[in-house]
């Protein structure tokens, strides 16, 4: 029964069977049918196979644990099912034999009554298994989906840094995917054809053992062609994937310099360096296809073929007495019905090991160390009295005043005012180990103070103020923040206390108004509107569409680089942290902006601790402190006036006989 | 739109023609097995006839034999057919984006470009795969078998008169509601997508504004939404399967009380009512595949107009074809540059604003002119027509006398270095991508370039110098390291006329003032185009132009411009606050 071969399984199979996705990790529903061959969905990265199989499974099981009752319920049903399709077709026997032959009429209406009961009770069933494990699957995804979002929360920006985000984005999509439809289809799929192929395979000994050593041997036919044609398909498949992403890859960087191929006039060779690589992956897609297709008819007709010998030697038995008609009927049924499973188990194989394989690359990523956040030392708001004591606030209300609250080893606490104290002691760090980009830094910024760093492209400006906010961690030396290490500070506490604009504004999809509320959660409207006009950002917001509730899509796109930054000084400011870090860029932006910003930064500055990487002369000429780095060591430090009497690096910048990129 | 795409079958089309022979004798193959079947039983064993049983059963294994025959071809012709389709397919779409001018590519975004090159092609092979296995099979299924079944008794195939119309409806109905639905999911899975995306962007400010706890419940949301979107999706389409079974379920239950009394009366056999029931599920089958191919052609279909989208692309800039095949066409001799009047738009429909308006201006062959303007003032736009990346609305681009779309557009662009600001280099080693500035550089040519454009010390930093791997997008250089090897790159190409698009901006000012005294020493005769931020870029230039707004504003030396141009004096102004981080 060819039609048999493709079975219509459910719809949503997102990612392609042998299109592994070339750009963003888009996953594509409403598959209706899965491909007839191509095999089952590949995670992008290729075929691969989970390095540990066995804890994998073990970590699976522990999310699907939970739904444990559902899943109880699902194997009931399951069993109800199979058992009803083994039945119905067992009926076939006493409706021939009893019914039909002798014309058993009210006999016949009664067995069919039964059989119909039976039907509808096998459709209910397999109905309620497949809708109560998607449900499990997609809870189970959306939970793995969750833990992961949350635990790439906690990373270090460290792994950002070396994994790029098409990288992560396919873990949520393609690799979560696979696993999600393994759980939907492959497993039920697995565990209905083991039940299914025993089951046939018991009932037709229960019908005839003999005609049963006539099947077996076909069987065993069908199993030696299986593996043999099932290890090339594999193979093959492994090639196709491999060609797949060459082709892939060359497109995406062809593509994306496909100016600079047209200003070389590289366009010829290109097409032909194309066709090569397309014609490879032709002919590996063709075998793959082929052999992961040939299995069907093979397998399919071997399956007549156990029929045919059924139906020949039950035919014999049955003149010679030893069978009956009712039997054979029944008996031809699930020899049909026995072929199947065999099919269903040899892809579905597959599947599972894919997802297996993008449920480890998930929990690889979830297995990866947090960032390091040990101190207990944190930020409470206090109000200050006349004679310079302060006591805690509860919760409510923006404090005008900080503390930091130390727990003592007595199991008392003590409260350090924060006055915004900051100083470097011989501070040394590497983004890479071994190539240390800051040498032995020392430096302090006193309460109020506004510290400008100036010097080269790369020669560490950004790091510094990388690490006071502890977005990575010091080599060696120690960073303290009102005389407290900042190791022992909670790092939400100490980020809290510490506002950046940064070089890159991030704004996120929503109206203005959220975006500069993200700074403080609990900011009223107004609060919002006041931090906006402090900012110099009023003015623009005002004229947008919408104002504070136009919405900003896709990281800001529909403002201009100056607007943006705006915002972001906005909401910086509407945070209104006791230290302020500036790393300003405003290279790219015009004079008229500049201005603009300029007059939001300045009153963002007031009374604070400020680190500024200064690109104007204005703001660093004002500063209290101005450091000089160059290849991350500090080469001078004074104010303005100072620096120029000493006739260092400074003076030469400011008098332009030297320059910095 | 299949007419169109079927012509990509090309030399693979003996393969797709083949396919249906061996269908036709697959399917005839194995629909006579439950018809000899019931011989087997109503003949040979109402009649106690081994020898026949024995011969009917030969029959059937050596239909079932032939069958595997003819299967395996037609799986093989039909994937050669589909992959060979495919491949014909990517190459004919490479190969146009490949012709696509600057103006074309901005239409189409690269990502939507490559999307269509891998996946939609993937789709449309896969598709084609399907359309030849089951397209083809269960229509003849659907025929042969009601022929059949009809030939065994016409009163029974009433039935299917009644059912085939149920089981038609009710498919279409679940998949329409399931295409509706699963756009619903599209649409949550891009949200979450966005959500996700801008989160790993956003990092740095989530983590310092101590975000995480808002960003989870952020996130939860839009994985909740998209979770309930799928299984609402999914439930519909899983009724297929029931749907199904009912219906063929209750056509069998029709079938054995009517057959069953036309049994009994004498007037069908037990066999035939058997090979019935097998023709039936055959039947339905086929229908119920073949309104699911239907609604899986939607997808193919939205694939198929996306790809045929790019190949109906109108190339605009092509090759000049001049008098008698071109013998006669310009060279590029001495790299004299000159404006007309040029104006352009790139939106020439609708009333989109000039780009440029009116530039004229000439560059002699040798001069460095440096171009200077805010940033969208049309800067790059204007030297990105002296290759002919664009064309100009009106006016006319010369080189050396004649309008650039006169010359050959290889013989232009061969006599023109190019560094865009996208300074994308490829995977391969240094030595390989240097090599796309003149293919047949010796070592020391590509040595000397590289001292000239202050690159040739970082590369020999590598253990590997030359030859050291860069993979894709050169990932592992700093920005200016990639924009030394651009500049390297343009010059090995030893062109008359070379433009270089802001690409010092991330070299520290002492090199690049190196890079340009290379320019000036190694370059004497070459037409230097120089874009850049830094006025410090620009003073040294021969001539200088001020852009604002499309305009040519200014042209001059910088003295000359800083003395009466305002919009310079300007710039030069604000740079000299800034001269501190350049």
């Amino acid at each position: 029964m060819s039609a048999d071969r493709s079975t219509p399984s459910r719809a949503s199979q997102p990612t392609a069977g042998a299109s592994a996705p070339a750009g963003a990790g888009r996953r594509r529903p409403g598959r209706p049918g899965g491909p007839p061959a191509g095999g089952p969905g590949i995670p992008r990265g290729g075929y691969q196979r989970p390095k540990d199989l066995k804890q994998v499974s073990l970590r699976l099981l522990g999310y699907l644990k939970v739904r444990w009752p559902i899943l109880a319920v699902v194997v009931v049903l399951m069993l109800i099912s199979t058992g009803t399709s083994l039945a119905g077709n067992y009926l076939l026997k006493p409706i021939i034999n009893d019914y039909i032959l002798p014309g058993d009429f009210p006999g016949l209406a009664r067995t069919l009554l039964v059989l119909g009961a039976i039907y509808l009770a096998g459709v209910v069933a397999s109905y309620g298994q497949s809708r109560l494990m998607i449900e499990v699957a997609q809870r189970t995804s959306n939970t793995m989906r969750r833990d992961l979002f949350a635990k790439l929360q906690k990373l270090p920006l460290r792994y950002f840094d070396a994994h790029s985000h098409g990288e992560l984005m396919s873990r949520f999509t393609n690799d979560i995917d696979m696993v999600q439809m393994a759980f939907e289809q492959s497993l039920v799929q697995l565990i209905s054809s083991a039940i299914g192929f025993t089951g046939a395979i018991v009932m037709m000994a229960v019908l005839s053992p003999r005609l049963l050593l006539v099947t077996m041997a076909v069987l065993a036919v069908m199993l030696f062609v299986m593996t043999r044609i099932g290890g090339k398909s594999r193979t093959y498949f492994m090639a196709q994937q491999r060609y797949l992403g060459d082709v892939n890859g060359y497109v995406e960087e062809l593509v994306e310099g496909l100016k600079v191929v047209k200003v070389f006039g590289y366009e010829q060779t290109a097409i032909e360096e194309f066709g090569q690589r397309n014609e490879e992956y032709r002919q590996a897609a063709t075998s793959a296809n082929f052999y992961a297709a040939v299995i069907m008819p093979i397998m399919g007709n071997l399956s007549n073929i156990a029929y045919a010998a059924s139906a020949m030697v039950g035919g014999m038995l049955t003149v010679w007495g030893r069978f009956d008609v009712g039997s054979l009927a029944a008996f031809l049924q699930y020899s049909r019905q026995m072929g199947m499973p065999i099919n269903q188990i040899s892809n579905q194989f597959n599947t599972v090991l894919a997802a297996m394989a993008g449920a480890e690359r998930v929990f690889e990523v979830m297995d990866e160390d947090p960032e390091l956040d040990e101190g207990s030392v944190t930020l409470v708001g206090v109000s200050k009295h006349a004679d310079g004591s302060f006591e805690v606030m509860g919760d409510g209300g923006h404090p005008t005043h900080w503390a930091w609250q130390c727990p003592q080893p007595d199991g008392s606490v003590a409260y350090t005012e924060l006055r915004g104290d900051v100083r470097f002691n011989d501070v040394i760090f590497g983004y890479v180990p071994g190539q240390p980009v800051l040498h032995s830094v020392s430096l302090f910024a006193k309460p109020g103070q506004k510290i400008a760093f100036v010097g080269s492209t790369g020669a560490g400006k950004t790091t510094v103020t990388n690490l006071v906010n502890r977005f990575y961690e010091v080599d060696e030396g120690t960073i303290t923040f009102d005389g407290i290490d900042v190791q022992r500070i909670a790092k939400s506490s100490l980020r809290l206390s510490i506002g950046m604009v940064l070089q890159d504004t991030h704004l996120f999809t929503g109206s203005v108004l959220e975006n500069i509320r993200y700074g403080r959660l609990t900011a009223s409207d107004e609060e919002c509107i006041q931090a906006a006009v402090q900012a110099n950002a009023h003015s623009f917001i005002r004229r947008l569409p919408q104002g504070y509730d136009t919405v900003i899509t896709a990281d800001g796109t529909n403002l201009s680089q100056g607007q943006r930054q705006l915002l972001a000084i906005a909401r910086a400011a509407v945070a209104d942290p006791p230290v302020m870090v500036l790393d300003e860029a405003t290279s790219s932006i015009d004079t008229r902006t500049e201005r603009l910003i300029e007059k939001g930064l300045d009153a963002l500055m007031q009374d604070r601790t400020v680190f500024v990487i200064a690109h104007r002369l204005s703001t660093v000429r004002n500063s209290d402190a101005i450091l000089v780095i160059e290849d991350g060591r500090i080469i001078e430090r004074g104010d303005h006036d100072d620096l120029l009497e000493q006739r260092g690096r400074y003076y030469q910048l400011y008098t332009g006989q030297y320059e910095l990129s | 739109m299949i007419g169109k795409l079927a012509a990509y079958v090309g030399q693979y089309r003996r393969d797709v023609l083949l396919v249906p022979i061996f269908v036709l004798i697959d399917v005839a193959c194995e629909l006579s097995m439950p018809l000899l079947m019931s011989r087997i039983v109503d003949i040979g064993i109402v009649n106690q006839d081994i020898g026949y049983i024995a011969r009917i059963g030969l029959y059937m294994a050596l239909l079932a034999l032939t069958a595997i025959a003819f299967g395996v071809g037609m799986m093989f012709f039909s994937t050669r057919g589909s992959m060979g389709f495919g491949a014909n397919l990517r190459d004919a779409l490479f190969a146009k984006i490949q012709q696509f001018s600057f103006k074309n590519i901005d239409k189409f975004s690269t990502a939507s470009l490559i999307t269509r090159v891998t996946n939609d092609v993937n789709n449309l092979q896969m598709t084609f795969l399907m359309a030849l296995r089951i397209l083809l099979r269960a229509p003849m299924m659907l025929i042969i078998a009601f022929l059949l079944a009809y030939s065994i008794n016409s009163e029974l195939s009433v039935i299917l008169a009644v059912a085939i119309p149920i089981l038609v409806g009710a498919v279409l109905l679940v998949m329409r509601t399931a295409g509706r639905r699963f756009a619903i999911v599209q649409e949550r899975i891009d949200s979450m997508n966005a959500t996700l995306q801008e989160n790993l962007i956003g990092q740095r400010v989530v983590k310092s504004f101590v975000r995480t706890d808002f960003e989870n419940a952020k996130f939860r949301q839009s994985n909740d939404d998209l979770t309930n979107a799928f299984i609402r999706a999914v439930s519909v389409v899983i009724l297929n399967m029931p749907v199904m079974m009912l219906v063929m379920n209750g056509t069998a239950l029709v079938v054995i009380w009517q057959g069953g009394g036309m049994v009994a009366g004498g007037r069908l056999g037990a066999g035939e009512l058997i090979s019935f029931l097998s023709y039936i599920m055959q039947i339905l089958f086929s229908v119920m595949m073949i309104s699911m191919v239907f609604v899986m052609s939607a997808r193919a279909q939205a694939s198929a107009r996306r790809v045929l989208e790019v190949l109906e692309t109108e190339i605009d800039i092509v090759d000049s074809v001049g008098p008698e095949g071109g013998s006669d066409l310009p060279r590029v001799t001495a790299g004299r540059v000159e404006f007309r009047d040029v104006s352009l738009k790139y939106d020439l429909s609708g009333s989109g604003a000039e780009v440029l308006s009116g530039v004229s201006f000439a560059a002699e062959p040798g001069e460095v002119v440096a171009i200077v303007g805010g940033t969208g003032s049309g800067k790059s736009t204007l030297v990105s027509l002296i290759p002919r990346l664009y064309d100009v609305t009106a006016g006319s681009v010369l080189v050396d006398g004649h309008d650039v779309r006169d010359y050959r557009l290889d013989d232009l662009r061969g006599a023109i270095g190019v560094v865009l600001q996208q300074n994308t280099l490829f995977s391969g080693t240094i030595r390989e991508n240097l090599l796309w500035g003149r293919e047949d550089a010796t070592i020391e040519e590509i040595e000397a370039v590289c001292r000239a454009a202050q690159a040739h010390e970082f590369i020999m930093s590598f253990p590997d110098g030359y030859e050291t791997d860069l993979g894709q997008g050169g990932v592992n250089l700093s920005g200016g390291q990639k924009q030394r090897l651009t500049i390297a790159r343009a010059m090995l190409k030893r062109p008359r006329i070379l433009i270089l698009d802001d690409s010092t901006s991330a070299v520290d000012s002492a090199t690049e003032e190196r890079i340009r005294e290379a320019f000036y020493r190694e370059l004497a005769d070459t037409t230097v185009f120089i874009i850049a931020q830094r006025i410090s870029s620009v003073r040294a230039a021969d001539r200088i132009l001020v852009i604002d707004d499309g305009k040519l504003i200014g042209e001059g030396t910088h003295q000359s411009l800083l003395a009466e141009n305002k919009v310079y004096q300007e710039i030069n102004q604000s740079q000299q606050e800034g001269v501190l981080a350049g």
